[in-house]
This record gives structure tokens, sequence and C-alpha cells, in this order.
């Protein structure tokens, strides 16, 4: 047991069962699913608040989801808290400016790294409050209430994401499902 | 401290808020998915992490939601499905989902274990981009909710108005013959 407070990595299967326990405790003491993209949204409204209070407190979507220090906020400070002390527990914590699986593609350029995720991040904060969730919130908090909304956003998470990873990294012939279906060089 | 009192207590709210962040954090940093090249490696379709965490996640989720919702201990937070707010902004979300190689959860949990892209990049972007659609929400939201509206919220109604574990039953056995599909697979 203590060797897993270290191991680096675990099965798939416990970290998910992990995350599927605490999203019904989540439920059982906050009556709610855990999700992330909110968290971004009121620290954007906060901001906003800071340079054009009255403009800012004027927008209907702050007035539906108000940019305070609360739950759903204090979610994802919590996340980083919790992953560097996964990552520092079994060593993993490394500063990285590029990811390598990026850097193999396109060259270690941080400026067009930087360019890449700005944009990517951009994306998700669009699309994320559009749909209304995020992986946690849709993918995970809603799909485990069997909620057709969720598997519609989740639909369209993985479409879009898969769509547009073969579109930059091209297909990975001979590795998994591109194994099975065979074919080309 | 009823459970009532406890769910109407914001400073305490506000901690669990954290406190779950941190267990969260905990999880999809061992479970591997704050490393860009395991989301990308799931999205070009040959690494299924992902796909076997999210489906264990949403196996156990789902048994633990209907016990609370059968106790009386939980109530269902489910939006009117549309393909104008959940399918396109799920697609919208998709470009960024591969653009970034993270999700809203998953840019923390990198910025915890020490990518510089993560915060400079991604995390600033979802703030930007959360902004963004709170600026164009009065036009963006109404249009989403009216268009390609679907009749059924959860899948229960799908099955006709069937009772939550009714429901439940057929969602894990799919579930459980997707993940045995995986392994079989060697996927």
């Amino acid at each position: 047991m203590l060797e897993l407070l270290f191991a680096p990595r675990w099965s798939p299967y416990l970290a998910g069962a992990g995350i599927g326990l605490l999203m019904t405790l989540a439920f059982l003491l906050s009556n709610r699913p855990i999700g992330c993209s909110t968290a971004y949204l009121k620290a954007r409204g906060m901001l906003g608040r800071l340079v054009a209070k009255e403009r800012t407190g004027a927008m209907e979507y702050y007035r539906r989801f108000a940019p305070t220090v609360d739950w759903q906020f204090m979610i994802v400070p919590g996340v980083v808290i919790g992953a560097f002390i996964a990552a520092w527990l079994s060593g993993t914590f490394a500063i990285e400016l590029v990811p390598p699986f990026w850097a193999e593609r396109f060259g270690g350029s941080f400026p067009l790294r930087w360019v890449a995720a700005l944009s990517g991040g951009i994306l998700l904060g669009f699309g994320s409050r559009w749909a209304g969730g995020c992986t946690s919130g849709h993918g995970i908090g809603g799909n485990i209430q069997l909620s057709i909304a969720s598997m519609l956003a989740s639909a369209g998470f993985f479409i879009g994401g898969i769509l547009i990873s073969l579109a930059l990294f091209g297909i990975p012939w001979g590795q998994g499902v591109w194994g099975l279906v065979g074919g080309a060089p | 401290m009823t459970l009532e009192e406890i769910r109407q207590n914001r400073p305490l709210q506000t901690g669990l808020g954290l406190a779950f962040g941190i267990v969260f954090g905990f999880l999809l940093e061992r479970g591997g998915v704050t490393e860009h090249a395991v989301i990308w490696g799931q999205l070009l379709l040959y690494d299924f992490t992902v796909v076997k965490i999210m489906l264990s996640a949403v196996l156990v989720g789902m048994i633990g939601f209907a016990i609370l919702r059968s106790l009386g201990l939980a109530e269902p937070h489910v939006a009117d499905p549309s393909l104008g707010t959940h399918l396109a902004g799920g697609l919208i979300f998709g470009l960024g989902f591969g653009l970034l190689g993270l999700c809203p959860g998953t840019v923390a949990g990198a910025i915890g274990r020490g990518s510089i892209d993560a915060l400079v990049g991604g995390a600033v972007g979802l703030v930007i981009g959360t902004g963004l659609f709170a600026t164009v929400y009065p036009r963006i939201g109404p249009w989403g909710a009216r268009t390609g509206r679907l009749p059924w919220r959860t899948v229960s109604d799908l099955l006709g108005g069937v009772n939550l574990w009714l429901a439940v039953v057929p969602v894990a056995v799919l579930i459980l013959v997707v993940l045995g599909a995986l392994e079989y697979l060697g996927l």
C-alpha cells in the first residue's frame, strides 16, 4: 500500500475509480459535480471587476456565475496543489517548457508552442462555457447522472480533439487502433 | 452538523472545494493524464488511458450517484440538451483540447508537475476564452438552447421514463463491455 503513495503512475482503473468515488463525495457534501472551467471564468470576472467594475457587473453571464472565491473557484488551485504533491512524492516534478511530444513534431521553439497552447486554451475556455462544462463537469460529473447533454458534449470534445490531433500529428500508422485496421506504410 | 448545514456553510464549502481539488489533482497526476503525450496519445487513438480513467470514473460515480439519489441525498444537475449548445460547444472545446493537449482540469494538473506551456499558454488562454464567451453569451446562449433541441434529459427519459437504476444497469454493462474490449484488443 505504501508504495502506491510514491508510485509515479497508477493503473488507470484505480485512478478512475478514485475519481468516481470523489465525484460521489462531492455530490454528498456539496450537492454538485466537480467541474473546472467555471474557475477560469470566475478568475476572468475578478480581473474584469478590478479594471472595469461597472461593465463587468452589468454582464449577464457574471450574474449567473458570480466572480467570487468560492467552492467552484477553489477546485482549480486545489488541482495544481494536488498534482504538485503527487509529482513531488514520486520525484517526477520537473520544469518543462515545451512538451517533448510536441517538440518531436514541431521542434523545441517555445514561442511557437506558446502560441499553440494559448490558442488551445482560448478555444477550451470558449468551448467549455458554450457547452456548459468540460471533461470533468460534463465528461465525468454529467455522465454519471446519465445526462444526454453531457454525452453530446463529451462526443464533441473527442470528435473535435481527434480531428485536430490527426491534422497536427498525422495518423500514427501501426499503433493502437491504426495497427488493428492495418494498411498504409 | 447536518448535511444541509454542511452544504449551506459557505466558508466550509470553499474549503471543501480546495480539498476536492487537491484529491482530484493527485488522482489526475497519478493517472498520467496531466501529461500532454497521454492526452495526444488518446486523441490519436493509440493510448487509451484517458478513456479507461473516464469510463471507470463514470462507472463508479454513476453507481454512487444512483445510491445517493435512492437515499434522497442528491439532486440531479442536468442541462436541457441541444446540439446548438452541447455538440457545438463541445466541438470548439475539442479543437482546443487537441491544440493544447490538455483540458481545463488537466491544465491545472500539468502546472502542478512543472509544465510552463500549461501555465503561460493554456491557463492564460482559458481565462481569456471564458471571458470572451461571457461577452457573447447574450447572443450565443439563447441561440444554442433553441437550436437542435433534444427531448430527453437523461438516459432514463430516453428509455421511456424508466427508474434510474433501470438506466444505470445497461450503461454499466456497456461500459464494462467497452473496457473489456479495449483490454482484449490490447489497446
